[in-house]
């Protein structure tokens, strides 16, 4: 592709007039908080509706505490409620599997279902004039679920199936292995049953969870759209009028993070290695919450952080490498994440400490302080735009007993942050002398440098 | 010139279009819902264009491109937009490569100087485009040779249905090609391809479009003009038989099968592109769609089951040839063969009896309601309408898409059906190798 006319990559990097000033920033309007309704229902079930009518549409939200009570070690729960979150669709005592569909169809609806060790977590919506459906069909599926024999049969071998097919990605592998090395076997670390346990549930034991468990009490119902929230209110509590029967379960408090050696799993033949770092952290509601996540930042909760710029933009190690706050309804907890290609699994685990003793005891400046708070003050708005992301955001805050006035009061939070409280942060959370956490790496090319390195259980 | 079409649910997005004279097209489309603003670059050149011996080329300029410009050292990009409160990502397809950032609208000229300056003075370096590819090689370990299913079936599929270079190789690249690339390349590849006339500039959001107009002038029109290179045609004759390929996955735990299928031309009949889209539908999306029903429940011959109208899982993502998919992942003890054959016995009866009216509208109550989400989001509505824009050469399409979608007739969906057929088709299987 060679023309006469053709620059050098130097030629095409200037120009006869040079570098130009970047422009500044223009005031930011500001947005009045939306129409709001924040109520309890008598059965205990939180309503929050919210009138945000950009589009046609209606976004809804059911977070429903679901966590395994029952004290028991190897306890089935989790397998149950995997599958109850599977087949709760497969049938009503009014409505087929298909029937279910196509009602939601109809009213370009969608609802879904998922379960985690923390609560069973309902996601739909449908075009607005279809929310008495959408509700409607909701209850249906919470008050009259069949399970049926036969879909429950296939649904359990779909499950399965999938089950296996996730157990062979290496994300999933590296999960699994840090909830065991940070949690042991608390029930916050089953995040997905074993086959064996799936295979042995039965449809008797999914309809007893189904009717012991999913409670109103404690519940949160986020609805987001073109509604009148008031309105919409009163639609809720006709459809779900007969959801009754007292406190859902809360998840039991976390067992305190212990600073460990990472352990090295070996996942032999893999090309990529996946590092997990994780350290106790705090919650929401301390007062030192903002502070932690701009010092968070500066680490690696965005692309221009010390960590990205280091193992990505400097070595090349990795395609991503992360940093996040993990929040839970006790507290929270850090977590360092990067795959990198085997040969630098070590070098990569040596960047990564170099950075969390850093940001210790090199604490992020002020310029890197401003970066982070513009860009979470910013990056907050933007999540809030969309019905689907605005109704998701309250629904997480709402099952850690906050309100969508949290989410609003909290850019003034971060513009208040000092460049000592960050540091006072970084200080006191991020030293490498609090993290725990897992290599999974091919441990035959991997193990003499981990060995080497030291802080490394290389079995 | 200035033209205007209304969104649904929108009365006041107008969208304005302008050319400057350098040739670099402009969209600005005012929507004052919230207060942020996304700016978005689409440039004419995607992975079929790469040149032979370079596979992957495409996308790892992409990366190049954010690593500085004649204004900005390396990461001054990412930190701009980020310390403006921004989002930013890229990403290459088969016919285009889009740049773009989503903010508060109180940077929008700061987003406007940071696309202008790479669009005009990329910093191409030695050093960078090292570490580049060694970033892109991670991303393929991550995305494809680490994990099971990489690359199915958008890299494995297309050489088992097409012929030629542009439309068989692998997008994502081989790694002795990634090592090969050099400087010259990225030169010769910037001025053949990023000429500012060969590229759409979309702005959206909460915006004044004089005044967006004014701002794009100012840090725009002085990128000199370029000759804007002829568009090839990719275009090759169908498959004349069944072509098969088995691929073994280390990774992958249960067997899955992948069908191919050439779709019409949508620059030639849109209507009949679409009956596939609406096709695509009715054979998966949603617990009562045909396949589903049949192949998971009623059979359970599939763990799931997928059909797409477009290579990358969006229709009208690409020019012509594109590619109609129909992927199933299954136990090892299906016979991937009983899987094709109800999937041709399905399309049969639906080219025989056409689906119902009911059964339409429903598909097409589900396409409204996606596309208003879709609009609800800055960021997919303006990736939509910069795309149309640039593969269709109308922006307006993005926002016509339900009302074409629900125009189409039980027809229509029978001759896509139809024309789906036995004889003329790829069929991937891919075996897993664990343990090996």
């Amino acid at each position: 592709m060679s023309a006469p006319t053709r620059r050098s990559a130097e030629e095409i990097g200037s120009t006869p007039a040079g570098p130009r000033a970047l422009p500044p920033l223009r005031p930011q309007r500001a947005v009045p908080a939306p129409d709001e309704v924040d109520t309890v229902l008598d059965s205990g079930l939180r309503v929050i509706a919210v009138r945000r009518a950009e589009v046609p549409m209606v976004e809804m939200r059911l977070r429903v505490p679901f966590a395994d009570v029952s004290g028991v070690e190897n306890s089935d729960h989790p397998a149950v409620a995997e599958l109850l979150a599977t087949t709760i669709l497969s049938g009503t005592q009014r409505r087929s599997r298909v029937g279910i569909d196509d009602d939601l169809a109809g009213v370009g609806g969608e609802i879904g279902f998922a379960v985690d060790p923390e609560r069973l977590a309902v996601s739909g919506h449908a075009l607005a004039e279809g929310l008495d459906t959408l509700l409607e069909v909701l209850a249906d599926l919470l008050l009259h679920a069949t399970h049926p024999d036969d879909e429950l049969a296939r649904e359990r071998e779909r499950l399965v199936e999938r089950i296996e097919m996730a157990s062979a990605q290496p994300s999933i592998i590296a999960r699994r292995a840090l909830q065991e090395r940070r949690y042991g076997t608390h029930p916050v670390t089953q995040e997905m049953p074993l086959p064996e346990d799936v295979t042995a549930v039965t449809a008797d034991a999914v309809r007893a969870l189904q009717a012991a468990a999913l409670r109103p009490g404690g519940a949160v119902l986020v609805l987001v759209g073109d509604l009148d929230p008031s309105d919409a209110v009163r639609r809720v509590e006709a459809a779900l009028a007969d959801w009754t029967g007292g406190e859902a379960a809360g998840m039991p408090a976390l067992p305190a993070l212990t600073a460990r050696d990472l352990l090295l799993v070996d996942r032999p033949g893999s090309v990529q290695s996946q590092l997990r770092l994780s350290a106790p952290a705090i919650g929401r509601t301390d007062p030192r919450y903002a502070a932690l996540q701009l010092a968070n930042l500066s680490l690696g909760g965005y692309f221009s952080s010390r960590l990205v710029e280091n193992l990505r933009e400097d070595k090349g190690y990795t395609y991503h490498a992360s940093s996040s706050l993990e929040l839970d309804p006790h507290g929270a907890a850090l977590l360092v994440e990067t795959d990198v290609a085997s040969e630098v699994t070590a070098p990569a685990l040596l960047e990564a400490r170099y950075e969390l003793g850093r940001l210790a005891v090199v604490p992020p400046t002020a310029d890197e302080v401003e970066s982070a708070r513009r860009y979470l003050v910013g990056s907050l708005l933007i999540s809030m735009t969309t019905q689907a992301g605005y109704a998701s955001t309250v629904a997480s805050l709402a099952a850690h007993g906050l309100s969508a006035a949290w989410i609003r009061e909290h850019p003034a939070r971060v513009e208040a942050v000092t460049v000592d409280e960050v540091a006072a942060a970084a200080a006191e959370f991020f030293a490498p002398i609090h993290f725990t956490g897992v290599v999974v790496a091919d441990a035959a090319r991997c193990a003499d440098g981990l060995r080497a390195l030291g802080g490394v259980e290389v079995p | 010139m200035t033209s205007s079409v209304t969104a649904p649910g929108r009365a006041d997005s107008g969208l304005h279009r302008r050319v400057l004279d350098n040739g670099l097209r402009v969209l600005l489309v005012p929507d004052p819902a919230a207060p942020v603003v996304g700016v978005a670059v689409h440039v004419d050149v995607g992975f079929r264009s790469e040149p032979e011996g370079r596979t992957g080329f495409a996308h790892l300029f992409e990366h190049l491109m954010f690593q500085g410009s004649e204004s900005l050292e390396k990461l001054a990009h990412f930190r701009h937009v980020q310390s403006s409160g921004g989002v930013f990502n890229g990403s290459t397809h088969q016919d285009y490569t889009n740049y773009f950032e989503v903010l508060p609208s109180a940077a929008l000229e700061r987003a406007l100087f940071l696309e202008a300056d790479r669009l005009r003075a990329p910093r191409l370096t030695q050093e960078n485009l090292r570490n580049q590819v060694d970033v892109v090689k991670e991303e393929i370990r991550l995305n494809v040779l680490n994990r099971p299913y990489g690359g199915f079936p958008w890299i494995l599929l297309p050489p088992v249905l097409y012929d030629t270079y542009p439309n068989a190789h692998n997008g994502y690249g081989d790694f002795t090609d990634l090592e090969q690339a050099d400087l010259d390349d990225a030169a010769a590849f910037f001025d053949a391809y990023y000429a500012p006339g060969n590229a759409v500039l979309t702005v959206v959001g909460d915006l004044d479009p004089d005044e967006a107009a004014t701002l794009v002038e100012k840090h725009f029109a002085d990128i000199p003009a370029r000759a804007v290179p002829a568009r090839p045609s990719f275009a090759e004759p169908p498959p004349d038989g069944v072509r098969r390929e088995d691929v073994v996955d280390a990774n992958a735990p249960l067997p899955a099968l992948a069908l191919g299928h050439r779709l019409p031309d949508p620059d030639a009949d849109l209507d009949a592109y679409l009956a596939h889209a609406v096709l695509a539908s009715l054979l998966t999306d949603g617990e009562a769609a045909r396949l589903t029903q049949r192949l998971v429940y009623g059979d359970a011959l599939v763990t799931d089951i997928s059909a797409s109208c477009g290579l990358m899982g969006a229709p009208l993502d690409a020019r012509d040839p594109d590619t109609f998919t129909v992927t199933a992942v299954h136990p090892a003890s299906v016979e991937p063969d009983r899987i094709v054959d109800a999937v041709d016995d399905e399309l049969a009866t639906l080219a025989a009896d056409g689906p119902d009216a009911e059964e339409l509208r429903r598909v097409t109550a589900r396409w409204a309601s996606s596309l208003h989400r879709e609009h609800d989001r800055l960021m997919s509505r303006m990736l939509a309408l910069g795309a149309a824009e640039l593969v269709q050469g109308r922006a307006e399409l993005a926002d016509e898409l339900p009302g074409k979608i629900a125009a189409v007739t039980p027809a229509a969906v029978a001759a896509a059906a139809g024309s789906l057929r036995p004889d003329s088709r790829a069929i991937l299987t891919i075996t897993p190798g664990g343990d090996a």
